[in-house]
C-alpha cells in the first residue's frame, strides 16, 4: 500500500497526487513512468512521473475512464494498492543546445522534470503549453521556473497565443536555430506537431501512451511500430524518435477496447451515484 | 483423475482434475514397489524421497508424508498439478515397464491439499548467516531458490516486478489447471521462512544494478517471459495477442469478470490461436471459458504437438477444433481483425531436433474467420535487466549462459530457469534454483 500524501485539482478533469514510494522517487529520472493499480479489483494504468521530492513523486492525470475517474476521488491519506516503477527509459540526456518542449494539454505534466534535467545539462530550453482553453492550461508556474521561456497557446484565444502549439513551435524555429524538440500530449497532436520539425531534420522526442498491461516488456500489448520495427514501449521506449513513428497504427490500438471503457464508466458512475463513494465495486 | 463434467467446466475456470480421495491415494500408494534404488526419484529435479512419502501416504501418515516432502519441495501442490510427470518421476517408475507408473503427481497433490487444508508444517531453518542475497524474480526458480537460501540461514531479498509473486504460476497457467488460492498459500509458506518480499520492484529500474551487487550474492530467475509475434501483416490490429497479454489480462486481472474486475479483454466469439504447446493449449482453453468457438492451428503433425498429451486431449474434449499442417500468414481485418489466412504445411527433411521440417504448401491457402487472434509462437528471456548487465554472457537467444554450477561470468551472479534455458518447465527452473542456491552457500562460506 502507497499512501497519498497530497491530492487536489489542477485544471478542468486535471487532477494531481502525491504519492510516497521510495523505490519509485529514490530512482525516477525524466521521461518514465509508473504502473498503479488503484485496489484488487483494479488496472493496471501508467502514468508519467512529473515530479519527485524526497520519498515521494506526483502525478498528473485527466480523468477520461474508470480508473482515472476513480483516481481523482481519493484523497490526502487514502491509498494506492500498487506503485510499480520507474518504468521506462529515462529521456535522452545531454547538450543538444536549445530545446523546445511542447506540451499538449495534460502531457504537459511531462515536461518540467524533463526541463530541469535539460537544464542541468546545459541546454537553453523553451517551453510551450498549448491547451484547448484557458481553463485546461496547467503548470504555467512551475513551467516557468523550470523553463528559461515560456510560450502559452489556446485553441479558442482565451490565453496566451490563440491558435495551436504548433503554430509557436513554427514561430520559434523562424526566430532561432532550435537543436531538440519533445512533444509530449495526445497521439493526434504529436503526430501533427512532429511534422513541423521534420522538413529541418530537428531531433523530435514524442512519448507515447499506448495500453498497457504489465509494464515490464512481458505482454506486448504496449507495441508500436517505429523505423518499421516492432517495439514494446514500456521498456524501449516511452520516447521516440517521432519522425519513425507509425501514428495511425498507435491511433488504431488506442480503440481496441472502447466499448469495455464506456460500459466500465458507466457502471462506476452509476454504482458512485447509488452508494456516495462507498465501494463502487461491491 | 476425475475430471469436472465438460458442459461444466466450460463455463468456468474452476480446477479441471478434481483429485485423489483419501481411500483413492492409499490403494495408489499401495501399488508402489518401495524399490531399494527407486528410478523416480531420479527423475524428480528437487529430488523428493518419493518412496518414502508415499510409504507414509500408504500408511495414513499424511502428515508425515507431507514434511518428506516438504522437506525438499516447497511448491508441492504446484508440482503435483504441472509438473510434466510423464518425462520426470512417473516416466522412471519401474512400474511403468510392465504397467501403469504410480500417479507421483496425484500423489503429491493430494498430500499437499491435504495438509494446506489441516495447516501447513513448515522444515527446519539454520540459525542466520547474517549475510544478504537477493533473488529476481519471484517464478518458481526465485521462490525455490529464496527457500532454500533462507533455510540456510540468508536473509533473502526477493524483488518482483508485477503486483504478485508466482510468476507464470500466477499470471500465466489458467486457475482451471492451478488455482490461484494454492499458489498464494505455497507462496505465503516460502515467505514464512522469512524472506522479504518486495513487489513492484522491477530490478534494473526500481533497484539499479549497483544496488543490486552489493548484496553478498544474487540470483538471477527473471524467466522467460518476452512474447513473440510471428511478424504477420495485420498483427497490430486491435484483438491480436500475444499469449502472454491475453493470459494475463484473464489470470493475473481476472478480465473474465469483467466489468467487476476493471481489466478488458477481448471476448472473441471466433478465436484463433496459433501454436502446439502448452501456452497454445491454455490459451485455446481460456477463450473457450470465455465463450469463443476456438480454433488451434499448429504447423506440424498432430503427434507433434508440444502440449501435454492430457491437456491437449482435454482441449479437444472441451470442443477446441484442431487444425494440423496449417500456418497462420495473414491477419486479415481493416479497423479490427475479421479473419486469419493460413496456408498448409507439409513435412518435408528432419531438422536438427530430429522432426520433420514444415514447410508451405503452395496455392494452398485458406482463411479462417476470426475476431481474435492470440499467438502463442514461444517467449525469450526477459531482457530489460540482462541487458543493463552487459558483462553478463549471454547466449544466441539471449538467454543467460551458467556453468554446471549456475554461476554467471558476473562475480557473485548466479542464475536458472527459463532465463537460462528459454521457456522449458516449472519443475527444472525449481531444480536449477535448488542447485543455485546451495552454490551461492559453498560459495559464501569459502570466502
Ligand atoms: C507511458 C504512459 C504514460 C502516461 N502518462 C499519463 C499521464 O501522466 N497523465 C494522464 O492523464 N494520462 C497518462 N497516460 C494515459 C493513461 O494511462 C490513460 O489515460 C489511463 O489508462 C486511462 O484509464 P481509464 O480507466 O481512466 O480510462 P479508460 O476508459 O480505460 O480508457 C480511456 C483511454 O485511455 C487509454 N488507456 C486505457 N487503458 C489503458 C492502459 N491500461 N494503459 C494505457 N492507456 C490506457 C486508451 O486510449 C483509452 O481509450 C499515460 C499512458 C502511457 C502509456
Ligand atoms: C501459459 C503457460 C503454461 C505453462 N504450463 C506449464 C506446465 O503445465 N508445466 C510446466 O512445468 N511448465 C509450464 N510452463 C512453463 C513454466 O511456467 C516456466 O518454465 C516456469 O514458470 C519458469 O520459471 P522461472 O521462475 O524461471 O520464470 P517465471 O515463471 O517466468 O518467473 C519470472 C518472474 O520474474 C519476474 N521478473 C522478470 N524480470 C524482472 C526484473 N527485472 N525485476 C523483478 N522481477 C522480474 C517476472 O515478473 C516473473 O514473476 C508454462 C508456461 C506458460 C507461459
Ligand atoms: S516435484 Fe514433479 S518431478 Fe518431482 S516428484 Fe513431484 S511431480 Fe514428480
Ligand atoms: S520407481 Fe515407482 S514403484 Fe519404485 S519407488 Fe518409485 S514410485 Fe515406487
Ligand atoms: S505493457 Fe506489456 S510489454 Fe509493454
Amino acid at each position: 500500500m502507497y499512501s497519498i500524501e497530497k491530492a487536489g485539482q489542477l485544471a478542468d478533469k486535471v487532477f494531481q497526487m502525491w504519492v510516497k514510494a521510495p523505490h519509485v522517487a529514490h530512482h525516477a529520472q525524466a521521461g518514465q513512468f509508473v504502473i498503479i493499480r488503484i485496489d484488487e479489483k483494479g488496472e493496471r494504468i501508467p502514468l508519467t512521473i512529473s515530479a519527485v521530492d524526497g520519498d515521494s513523486f506526483r502525478v498528473i492525470f485527466m480523468t477520461i475512464g474508470k480508473t482515472t475517474t476513480h483516481l481523482a476521488a481519493l484523497r490526502t491519506g487514502d491509498h494506492i494498492q500498487d506503485v510499480a516503477g520507474p518504468l521506462g527509459k529515462p529521456s535522452e540526456m545531454h547538450r543538444f543546445g536549445t530545446c523546445v518542449l511542447v506540451g499538449g494539454g495534460v502531457g504537459t505534466a511531462s515536461l518540467p522534470i524533463i526541463a530541469r534535467a535539460l537544464k542541468a545539462s546545459g541546454n537553453r530550453v523553451i517551453g510551450i503549453a498549448g491547451a484547448r482553453n484557458a481553463g485546461l492550461l496547467i503548470l504555467e508556474d512551475e513551467m516557468s521556473k523550470a523553463c528559461d521561456e515560456l510560450l502559452i497557446s489556446t485553441d479558442d484565444g482565451t490565453k496566451g497565443f490563440h491558435g495551436f502549439a504548433a503554430d509557436l513551435l513554427k514561430q520559434v524555429m523562424a526566430r532561432e536555430r532550435v537543436d531538440a524538440v519533445w512533444i509530449i500530449g495526445p497521439a493526434m497532436m504529436m503526430k501533427v506537431t512532429c511534422e513541423v520539425t521534420r522538413p529541418a531534420g530537428i531531433k523530435t522526442f514524442v512519448s507515447l501512451n499506448p495500453v498497457m498491461v504489465d509494464g515490464t516488456g512481458m505482454c506486448g500489448s504496449c507495441r508500436v511500430i517505429v523505423d518499421g520495427e516492432t517495439k514494446f514501449a514500456c521498456v524501449d521506449g516511452p520516447e521516440f524518435d517521432a519522425h519513425k513513428v507509425d501514428f495511425n497504427m498507435l491511433m488504431g490500438r488506442l480503440r481496441t477496447y472502447q466499448p469495455e471503457e464506456k460500459e466500465s464508466l458507466e457502471r462506476y458512475n452509476a454504482h458512485i451515484c447509488a452508494c456516495k463513494g462507498g465501494d463502487h465495486h461491491a | 483423475m476425475h475430471d469436472r463434467p465438460i458442459d461444466q467446466r466450460i463455463h468456468d475456470f474452476y480446477e479441471v482434475d478434481g483429485g485423489l480421495t483419501p481411500k483413492e491415494a492409499k490403494i495408489e500408494a499401495e501399488r508402489c514397489l518401495q524399490c531399494k534404488k527407486p528410478l523416480c526419484v531420479k527423475g524428480c529435479p528437487v529430488n523428493i524421497d518419493i518412496p518414502a512419502f508415499i510409504r507414509e501416504v500408504a500408511a495414513g501418515d499424511f502428515k508425515k508424508a507431507a514434511a518428506i516432502i516438504r522437506e525438499q519441495n516447497m511448491l508441492p501442490a504446484i508440482c503435483g498439478r504441472v509438473c510434466p510427470q510423464e518425462v520426470q518421476c512417473e516416466g522412471e517408475c519401474v512400474l511403468g515397464i510392465k504397467e501403469k507408473p504410480i500417479s507421483i503427481g496425484e500423489l503429491e497433490r493430494f498430500v499437499a491439499d491435504t495438509e494446506r487444508a489441516h495447516g501447513m508444517v513448515l522444515p527446519q531453518k539454520k540459525a542466520s548467516t547474517g549475510r544478504r542475497v537477493a533473488v529476481v524474480g519471484a517464478g518458481p526458480a526465485g521462490l525455490t531458490a529464496s527457500a532454500e537460501l533462507a533455510r540456510m540461514g540468508y536473509h533473502v531479498t526477493l524483488f518482483e516486478s508485477l503486483h504478485a509473486a508466482g510468476g507464470v504460476l500466477m499470471y500465466g497457467i489458467p486457475a482451471f489447471r492451478l488455482p490461484k488460492e494454492i499458489v498464494r498459500a505455497e507462496v505465503d509458506a516460502v515467505l514464512s521462512l522469512g524472506v522479504e518480499l518486495k513487489l513492484n520492484h522491477l530490478v534494473g529500474r526500481s533497484v539499479t544494478v549497483k544496488e543490486l551487487l552489493s548484496y553478498d550474492a544474487v540470483f538471477l530467475g527473471t524467466g522467460a517471459g518476452l512474447p513473440y509475434f510471428m511478424g504477420l501483416p495485420g498483427e497490430n490490429l486491435p484483438g491480436v495477442y500475444s499469449a502472454n497479454e491475453f493470459l494475463t489480462r484473464v489470470n493475473l486481472m481476472h478480465a473474465d469478470r469483467f466489468p467487476v474486475y476493471d481489466t478488458p479483454v477481448k471476448r472473441g466469439s471466433r478465436v484463433v490461436v496459433a501454436g502446439g504447446g502448452n501456452v497454445a493449449m491454455d490459451a485455446a482453453r481460456v477463450a473457450r471459458r470465455l465463450g469463443g468457438k476456438v480454433t488451434l492451428v499448429y504447423r506440424r503433425r498432430e503427434e507433434d504437438l508440444p502440449a501435454r498429451e492430457a491437456e491437449t486431449l482435454r482441449a479437444k474434449e472441451e470442443g477446441i477444433e484442431f487444425v494440423m499442417c496449417a500456418n497462420p500468414v495473414k491477419i486479415l481485418g481493416d479497423q479490427v481483425i475479421t479473419g486469419v489466412g493460413c496456408v498448409r504445411m507439409e513435412m518435408c527433411d528432419l531438422d536438427q531436433s530430429g522432426r520433420p521440417e514444415p514447410a508451405p504448401i503452395e496455392g494452398s491457402h485458406f482463411t479462417i474467420d476470426a475476431d481474435v487472434f492470440i499467438a502463442a509462437i514461444g517467449q525469450g528471456p526477459n531482457p530489460l535487466l540482462i541487458s543493463e548487465m552487459p558483462e553478463l554472457k549471454r547466449g544466441k537467444r539471449g538467454n543467460v549462459i551458467v556453468d554446471n554450477e549456475f554461476r554467471t561470468s558476473m562475480r557473485k551472479v548466479f542464475a536458472g530457469g527459463d532465463v537460462a534455458t528459454g521457456a522449458a518447465t516449472v519443475i527444472l527452473a525449481m531444480g536449477a534454483a535448488k542447485s543455485a542456491a546451495h552454490a551461492i552457500d559453498r560459495m559464501l562460506r569459502e570466502e
